[in-house]
């Protein structure tokens, strides 16, 4: 079969990709598509942070001096939809578009046409989304996770939210699909599964999760749109049904897509800790026995997102103890991390740098992660600025970082040229110091009693949000610098890459030349040791 | 008619089989009144009201460095209030000045017991994560610093250790033991609305709450008060810090008695609302076609303020929760002079 793949694919070598636009709307190669989701991503990380900019410069001062509180709920809502479905989980694709091929050794991804169709899908969904923006009503504003009855108070973009989110999920099962059948069928023939390196891993389950959950909220939306113009009564007590079924329901999706975010970045810091350690990663098998764990976890706790919404005591008690579970294979994912630094000779290039803001901040989320599956403790907590706080340290300094660290580590390979090491490390400690300054004040503002979701505050909450606009201001400044280092790395003003391009790195991806032509593993690769890929 | 008034929810049917049975026969709350209110006090003590209040400021002041200024700020004015006057005088702005200019970073111990318990858990487990941060981040600080490529080391060549690895799973889960069992009583204490002193039944209004005393014949609704809703606008030209109080203010309060067993039945006519006074370490969600039910015991004197806390639409910013806990001498008077009010209105509107 091996030998078929490659004959195909040396015919398409004289010609090589299409010209033009064809090239881009016809893709059918994985590192096209991945390129592609990738800049799709990015241009939809700036259109939520500059949403995100809105929301913190109404929450400057006291008083409303920009914009409307309508307006304000928007924006709240459409940055996180945006961030969550329009820019993490689309650059996590491009990455396991771009990778997965080149680590196990495989020509392509298994199924090219539908992974053409899962990304532009993507540019259709969130193009009805923002239009939504300039409709009657304006755009959704009961929140990313449109709890009805408020759901159901949205105008005429309320059918257009249902059917923007129904094509996120199209697309992400399909990229899933394709993720799991690339990695079970087309490995390289001595790639055990346990030989694969992490990143596979993380993504390998990543994709099980994401078959398992989306479905579930495009049932939850469905249910929402049946509710709204078709009489049913799913979530409206009126009529006979429950409208906390629906954060059941929205939860069971909600909390494994947490991990969905999550699990990718842990496979990209998993590479690059040891690549700049230069020391094998610790506990490989380990590391994926705690990534299986967290997914299973990741299905039964859900309800702590509603310690608040009158559940009965045993409930609690049994989504708090689950919860507080997640904090052990989560630990052992940083201790093993930690190890793999541990007597290594390491050098902080950008990468390093980014993971190990990871390492750090992720860690720091993770700490008010466990402070709040402590139930008592989230009553208090809950949706407070604690809380945002909490997602946003595991989400930007966890997810963000991990995507940066990613993204300098593997341009060199794509694109054949070094990025610029100083200002990529300028970029690093920018975005550290303005993401801290950020999000840090938020944990004393949701403990000294400050609502989210809200485009208006008492005076005595005025220092801490001054301080976290101004963080915000800078982070999302800091990002431009992103694009510059990006832009002059693909314009090869860097230096030319070898093939390896780090200090011995271990990985299939590293033995095709850089930037990586645009067809490789033509034939599959003999993996000579399984110690290459720890 | 307070035993149809069930604790709803998703899974209502479920609770009614696992809640704990109730020491003896579950008698339906008592009415309340003065004599029974006594009967459940402890330690009352044989002083004036008067030096009750004063005693109860002074508290306030001695606490107020360790507690948030502006709790002491509003007990001061919520007395004022108490009279129904408005605190518009120089003494409340220089006040609003020192609270603009505070900064807590801590949840406040609260004035129940229950909120004291809540804000013990949560330093327990601050104090958990910070001992296991000294000791991860410094792990890996001092591999940052001793086991880098250009002091020259070598690199090992170590990649697993099944000792380390069966350590790091079995200490975390030691820890976790350690936290949730007091966890566990403490969500037990919360959930106990038993032998509740007096029920109020809070609904939640797209953008306002209805209190409604159970069996007195009292209730009104509370909306967010006159120089808060001039103030946030946008362009009012009004200084948000020129008001006392700014957007944690209403017209009418919710007036409870000191040391009562209060039980919350709360409920919603239109989206979610969440009922969230961070004082008395209760948030509960109030939801259309169900009841929650919650409880406190206030065991001071003064204003509590709190805000909505489930995104119930536009003005879901503007729909404070303030609690007045008053002497229940002086609740009871407020009680009678409720209802008198509530019988004036009713006789205005029969004629």
């Amino acid at each position: 079969m091996g030998s078929a793949v490659a004959d195909a694919h040396a015919d398409h070598d004289h010609h090589g990709p299409e010209k033009g636009w064809r090239r881009w709307l016809y893709a059918t190669n994985h590192k096209d598509i991945g390129t592609m989701y990738l800049l799709f991503s990015l241009l939809m990380f700036f259109l939520g942070g500059g949403m995100a900019l809105i929301i913190r410069s109404e929450l400057f001062t006291p008083g409303l001096q920009f914009v409307d509180p309508a307006f304000f709920n928007q924006m709240t809502t459409m940055h996180a939809l945006i961030m969550v479905f329009g820019a993490v989980m689309p650059a996590f694709v491009g990455l396991a578009n771009w990778m997965i091929p080149m680590m196990i050794g495989a020509p392509d991804m298994a199924l090219p046409r539908m992974n053409n169709w899962s990304f532009w899908i993507l540019p259709v969904a969130f193009g009805l989304l923002a239009s939504t923006l300039f409709m009657p009503g304006g755009a959704p504003a009961s929140g990313w996770t449109m709890y009805p009855p408020l759901v159901l108070q949205t105008g005429d973009a309320f059918p257009f939210l249902i059917f923007s989110v129904h094509l996120m999920g199209l697309s992400s099962i399909m990229g899933a699909i394709n993720v799991i059948v690339t990695i079970i069928n087309m490995r390289a023939p001595d790639m055990s599964l346990l030989k694969m390196p992490m990143f596979v891993w993380t993504w390998l389950i990543t994709a099980y999760l994401l078959i398992a959950v989306m479905p579930v909220l495009a049932g939850a939306v469905t249910m929402l749109l049946t509710d709204q113009f078709f009489g049913t009564s799913f979530f409206l007590a009126a009529g006979g049904g429950d409208p906390v079924m629906f954060q059941h329901i929205f939860w069971f999706f909600g909390h494994p897509e947490v991990y969905i975010m999550i699990l990718p970045a842990f496979g990209v810091v998993s590479e690059i800790i040891p690549t700049f350690s230069r020391k094998p990663l610790f506990g490989h098998d380990s590391m994926v026995y705690a990534a299986s764990c967290i997914a299973f976890l990741s299905f039964i706790v859900w309800a702590h997102h509603m310690f608040t919404t009158g559940m009965p005591l045993t409930g609690q008690l049994f989504f708090m103890f689950a919860t507080m579970l997640i904090a052990v294979p989560t630990g052992v994912k940083v201790f093993n991390w930690t190890a793999t630094m541990w007597r290594g000779a390491m050098t902080f290039e950008t990468p390093m740098l980014f993971s190990l803001g990871f390492l750090f901040m992720f860690t720091i989320g993770g700490f008010s992660g466990l402070m709040l599956a402590i139930a008592p403790a989230d009553i208090q907590y809950h949706d407070s600025y604690f809380v945002v706080a909490h997602f946003h340290y595991v989400l930007v300094p966890g997810s963000i970082f991990a995507l940066m660290a990613a993204a300098y580590y593997w341009l060199p390979k794509w694109t054949g040229h070094y990025y610029n090491e100083k200002l990529g490390k300028l970029h690093f400690w920018l975005s550290t110091i303005f993401v801290n300054v950020t999000f840090f004040p938020m944990h004393f503002l949701g403990l000294a009693g400050m609502p989210r979701r809200i485009p208006d505050y008492s005076t005595q909450f005025a220092d801490f949000n001054a301080i976290a606009s101004v963080g915000a201001i800078g982070f999302g400044f800091s990002q431009l610098l992103f694009v510059y280092v990006l832009f002059q790395c693909v314009r090869k003003k860097g230096g030319v890459a070898t093939a390896e391009v780090w200090d011995s790195p271990q990985g299939l991806e590293w033995t095709v030349p850089s930037p990586a032509p645009f067809h490789t593993f033509e034939t599959p690769p003999r993996v000579t040791s399984g110690a290459a890929f720890s | 008619m307070q035993r149809s008034l069930q604790a709803a929810g998703p899974f209502s049917t479920l609770r009614l089989l696992f809640d704990r049975p109730a020491s003896g026969p579950v008698t339906p709350p008592q009415k309340f009144a003065i004599t029974q209110f006594r009967s459940n006090r402890r330690n009352w003590p044989l002083v004036s009201l008067r030096a009750l209040r004063i005693a109860g400021r002074k508290r306030e002041f001695e606490n107020a460095g360790s507690q948030r200024t502006w709790r002491m700020v509003a007990s001061l004015q919520g007395e004022q209030s108490m009279i129904r006057k408005l605190s518009t005088g120089a003494f409340g702005a220089l006040f609003a000045d020192i609270a603009a200019a505070d900064w807590a970073i801590n949840m406040p111990k609260g004035v129940t017991e229950l909120s004291a318990e809540t804000y013990e858990i949560h330093m327990l487990i601050f104090w958990w994560c910070v001992a296991i941060a000294v000791v991860v981040f410094g792990a890996m600080i001092y591999s940052l610093i001793y086991h880098r490529k250009s002091k020259g080391v070598e690199p090992a060549k170590f990649s697993h250790s099944m000792t380390a690895e069966v350590i790091w799973t079995a200490i975390p889960v030691v820890i976790l033991l350690i936290m949730a069992v007091p966890s566990a009583e403490l969500m037990i204490k919360l959930e106990d609305t038993r032998d509740p002193d007096m029920t109020i039944v809070a609904t939640g209004y797209q953008w306002k709450w209805h209190y409604d005393y159970q069996g007195e014949g009292v209730a009104f609704y509370s909306t967010l008060a006159r120089p808060s809703v001039e103030a946030r606008r946008r362009g009012s030209g009004i200084d948000p810090k020129s008001v006392d109080n700014y957007l944690l203010e209403v017209d009418n309060r919710l007036v409870v008695p000191k040391d009562a067993k209060i039980r919350l039945l709360l409920t919603s006519n239109d989206v979610l609302h969440a009922w969230w006074v961070p004082d008395l370490a209760i948030k509960k969600d109030a939801i259309p076609g169900f009841v929650n039910e919650t409880w406190f015991r206030a065991t001071q004197t003064g204003v509590f303020r709190g805000q909505c806390a489930e995104l119930c639409g536009m003005d879901h910013g503007y729909m404070p929760i303030v609690v007045e806990v008053i002497e229940p001498e002086a609740f009871d008077a407020w009680l009678e002079n409720e209802k008198g009010g509530a019988a004036t209105i009713a006789a205005v509107g029969g004629e």
